[in-house]
């Protein structure tokens, strides 16, 4: 009896340990309070929310307009909401934006002229570091390939010094 | 001997930091119109004076360049921008004011207590048209050539210094062309 409440009590906050974690992982969950009106489809909510997420607030400009509070971001979403009610696509909805706020409203830039360097620069450089890294280690390789093996007479001579030096050492040991 | 390799940190460092430079003068702040150069957008709103009266995009197409203001009276900036609107009124610049979400009645309020620079008065009261202009905020003040083409956007305060400085300038030169036209 007396272990009863203890495994209950775990399991509960275990529980809600797990909610919170959910809650900060899918900021969408939250979102879905402060949007009462719903779409028509459980489909179009879903881009709904996907479209605010990668929409990013041009007032508030480390924020998208799911995480923003600002009258603009409210705007914006009523908008969206207001097109895709319309039947507009996704892409019809982004250009529509963009033709009005720019390249900046957008969280997921596109591949175009001037975010080539934004796009493909990291690789580039990373690609440049395993270049650099390459070339110093075949050339470190080939230095040490380079040190030309011993001939049989500097062999012979090698081993007749280590021989000598052992014996110094032994004579050393038994003066001791 | 010369080891030219010895300079590679030291122009990767130069040239970082004048990259870093760069960044630093630049306005993070600062988003480009999406809509220089190009048209004003269609609309049709109310005046703000005549509310049966609607205004449209028509009111930029007289030939004669002016400048579109985006204020409210909720918004602090505007208060303190709208002395130096009344000097470019008295200047003899046109100004189209757009009164974006806000009440009539305080807008009327406003503008009998502290003047009116507006040569014509509309009201966005949803916002849809801000939107269709691209504004998120207030004060933002456009300037609009006389065929009613946005030809320049600033963000804030309009005062003596961005006159003087950003505005001013484009719109002397656009009323020069309206001239020779």
């Amino acid at each position: 009896m007396a272990m009863t409440p203890f495994p209950a009590r775990c399991t509960a906050r275990g529980f809600g340990a797990a909610w919170l974690l959910a809650l900060c992982f899918f900021p969408a969950v939250l979102l879905a309070a402060i949007d009462p009106a719903q779409l028509p489809s459980q489909e179009m909510q879903a881009r709904y929310r996907q479209l605010i997420e990668e929409m990013r607030c041009p007032k508030c400009q480390n924020q998208n307009l799911a995480g923003s509070d600002s009258p603009i971001a409210a705007d914006l979403r009523r908008e969206i909401r207001r097109l895709l009610e319309e039947g507009k696509s996704d892409e019809e909805i982004t250009a529509f934006l963009v033709e009005r706020y720019g390249d900046y409203i957008r969280y997921r830039p596109p591949v175009q002229d001037n975010t080539l360097l934004l796009w493909f620069g990291p690789a580039v450089l990373v690609l440049l570091g395993v270049a650099v890294l390459t070339v110093v280690v075949l050339r470190h390789r080939s230095d040490k390939a380079a040190v030309p093996a011993l001939t049989d007479v500097e062999r012979r001579e090698l081993d007749a010094l280590l021989e000598s030096r052992r014996e110094a050492d032994d004579n050393e040991e038994s003066r001791q | 001997m010369f080891n030219w390799k010895l300079f590679i940190p030291l122009l990767v460092f130069v040239a970082l930091a004048f990259f870093l430079m760069k960044g630093l003068e630049r306005d993070p702040g600062a988003m480009p119109s999406a809509l220089l150069d190009r048209s004003m957008p269609e609309f049709s709103l109310p005046d703000l004076h005549e509310p049966d009266r609607q205004v449209s995009e028509a009111v930029f197409r007289d030939g004669e360049p002016a400048l579109l203001n985006v204020w409210g009276t909720w918004c602090p900036a505007c208060r303190v921008e709208h002395p130096f609107l009344m000097t470019l009124a008295e200047r003899g610049v046109k100004i189209v004011g757009m009164d974006y979400k806000d009440e009539r009645k305080a807008a009327l309020a406003w503008l009998a207590r502290l003047g009116d620079p507006y040569r014509v008065s509309f009201e966005d009261r949803d916002g849809r048209l801000g939107i269709d202009l691209g504004v998120y905020g207030a004060p933002e003040t456009y300037l609009v050539d006389g065929d009613g083409v946005i030809r320049y956007k600033h963000v804030g305060v309009l005062d003596e210094r961005v006159w003087r400085d950003e505005l001013g300038p484009l719109y002397r030169s656009l009323v020069r062309e309206a001239e020779d036209n």
